[in-house]
């Protein structure tokens, strides 16, 4: 025999080798994306086949690289939100709560209660449509079309509310260094718990769809196997880590914007397979309408900035209209950025891909001398020419799904 | 707490594929005769909620006084550097001489504006707005360059609750000028 063949199963195995060597297939080298519809973005997967058996799986990254962290270095903190928006673009909010979290642990600054509040029901959201599309589009990946019509549809109504609090569907922009853009509209936090309410039995119905349906278990139990060590070993995180069983969540571990305060279970994976990592995303989508409710139901009133912090966020827009003082700050702070010390900090935050962090380096003033953002998504694929090894092409589509990955991020 | 995801194997049922077809086919022809949940987009519009941020436009006050005094904040504070002033003196004899500027020649760039709003909250004399329109569409890059007077079409007159050029512009005729 020419080369060394390892098959799926025994009975394939022992067919091949009883063959002679001319029947030996030549490896064939495929590009699968980057324009492949289930490479979810730009993502190109150099594939290695022997047959329909993958031998090497190499992701290539990079087709939507746009350079953000050097951007970062020529603006100043608040000019970069809109960019961080453009991160995971399917939980642009969370990515925001993230960064502005970030700064303001530079410049040790405390945003009050309030502004914490509308922070994590944000974030939650965010995790919530994060994982509708990721479920949804998971879905397709493996067949079942209708699951995506019935969560879009949730999402929806997530970007209705979005675009009440943000005025943006999409691109939200909506922290700011030391607060927010604007404090939550009349009835919004109202909106929400109507939506949480009706969320989980349209939720359990689009999961009833897929859970226990035999097609999507052939497509996903055992597929894709991650174990623990291994998990850890390629730096995994976000509901990829805990489908292989390690209960990390940094909203747990290292609590930040007043998580400490709510009360909420992390769902964690046995096997670490495609099902684990899929039914972690839908417990976790549960587990952050608990959340959700417990901050709704305990809003706290107050300053939904930190007023405190005069040489961070700007003074209120009246006062800009009718005083010179505040009029002259607010050009300060427009032209030279939240006035921060100089230091460095590295700050990740549990988004819904996993832990984005980011490390920044300040030399003082309002502009980052440095700024590196490490994105779930990149760290993610690194597993992939692990995992794919010796899986069917068919379930290369089904273990990309289940990583839930997004290039915005991955390549940044 | 942690707690581990369900994973129990299907049962010899489930196995069958039928319960799921039959159960399938029961969320289908539930959502088959339940109200329609789509926007028939260009008959029908969707509701744009307060504080929207459509497409950025310029704005004038009751009396018709262009707000916008050329401070050129809103074009250093763009991240994608889409707004272009050119400042512009108000003649000496004007009624609204007192404001001393104007701009000459304001245009934002459509192709680049990602509508994130910072001018219009930067912007110290509320003249900038993001309004309601979202829908945009020309013939050549250069059609979707709004000038001066198309922002202004746009934008319309908005509520002014400071006045603070006619109160400054009366604290100086009555002698009481603070500068």
């Amino acid at each position: 025999m020419a080369t060394e063949h390892t098959y799926p199963d025994t009975a394939a195995k022992t067919a091949a080798a009883a063959l002679p060597d001319e029947f030996h297939p030549e490896r064939m080298s495929l590009s699968m994306g980057p324009s492949h519809p289930a490479t979810h973005g730009v993502l190109r997967i150099q594939l290695e086949l022997e047959g329909e058996v993958v031998r090497k799986a190499d992701p290539v990254v990079g087709y939507l690289h746009r350079g953000d962290e050097k951007i970062a270095e020529n603006m100043t903190y608040n000019q970069f939100v809109p960019y961080t928006d453009r991160l995971d673009y399917l939980a642009p909010l969370a990515n925001n709560v993230a960064y502005t979290l970030a700064v303001e642990r530079l410049a040790h600054l405390e945003v009050p209660p309030r502004c914490q509040a509308i922070r994590v029901i944000v974030s939650e959201m965010a995790r919530i449509s994060s994982h509708l599309m990721g479920l949804g589009a998971y879905g397709i990946d493996v067949g079942a079309l209708s699951v995506f019509m019935y969560t879009f549809l949730e999402r929806e109504k997530l970007y209705t509310l979005f675009e009440e609090l943000t005025g943006a569907r999409f691109t939200t922009n909506y922290t700011r260094i030391g607060g927010v853009a604007r404090d939550v509209p009349e009835g919004w936090t109202e909106r929400v718990s109507a939506f949480c309410d009706q969320f989980l039995p349209i939720l359990d119905e689009s999961l009833a769809l897929l859970t226990r349906n035999r097609i999507f278990q052939d497509r996903t139990v055992n597929i894709g196997v991650v174990s623990q060590a291994e998990a850890i070993a390629y730096g995994l995180t976000g509901p990829n880590l805990r489908g292989s069983g390690v209960p990390l969540d940094l909203r747990k571990d290292r609590p930040y914007s007043g998580y400490e305060q709510y009360d909420f279970d992390v769902p964690v994976g046995s096997k670490g397979d495609c099902f684990d990592r899929y039914m972690c995303r839908a417990e976790e989508m549960k587990q952050s309408v608990r959340i959700i409710k417990q901050a709704v139901a305990k809003f706290p009133p107050g300053e939904w900035y930190a007023t405190e912090a005069k040489k961070i966020f700007p003074p209120p827009k009246d006062k800009i209209l009718t005083s010179m003082e505040e009029l002259i700050q607010n050009f300060m702070l427009v032209t030279e950025g939240p006035q921060l010390p100089p230091g460095e900090v590295y700050f990740e935050a549990e988004n819904p891909k996993g832990v984005l962090g980011f490390y920044i380096v300040s030399k003082g003033g309002g502009v980052p001398w440095r700024l590196k953002i490490r994105s779930p998504s990149f760290c993610n694929l690194s597993i992939l020419p692990k995992v794919c090894v010796g899986a069917m092409v068919a379930d290369v589509v089904s273990i990309l799904g289940s990583l839930d990955f997004v290039m915005g991020e991955c390549d940044r | 707490m942690p707690y581990v995801v369900e994973r129990t194997p299907l049962t010899f049922a489930e196995r069958t594929y039928l319960p799921q077809i039959l159960g399938g086919l029961k969320t289908t022809w539930k959502h088959l005769f339940s109200p329609k949940v789509t926007l028939e987009y260009p008959e029908e519009r969707p509701t744009i909620p307060p504080g929207y941020r459509g497409v950025p436009t310029l704005v004038k006050d009751p009396n018709g006084r262009e707000k916008c005094v050329s401070c050129q904040l809103c074009e250093f504070v763009c991240p994608p550097k889409a707004i272009r002033i050119t400042p512009g003196a108000i003649p000496a004899d004007a009624p609204t001489a007192n404001v001393e500027k104007a701009p000459q020649a304001f245009d934002i760039d459509m192709l680049r504006c990602i509508y994130c709003g910072l001018c219009q909250e930067v912007c110290p004399e509320e003249a900038i707005f993001l309004q309601n329109q979202y829908s945009l569409s020309g013939y050549s890059r250069g059609d979707l360059v709004n000038h001066k007077d198309r922002l202004y079409e746009l934008g319309g007159t908005l509520p002014d609750l400071h006045f603070k050029w006619d109160k400054k512009r009366a604290a100086e005729q009555a002698g009481r000028a603070q500068h």
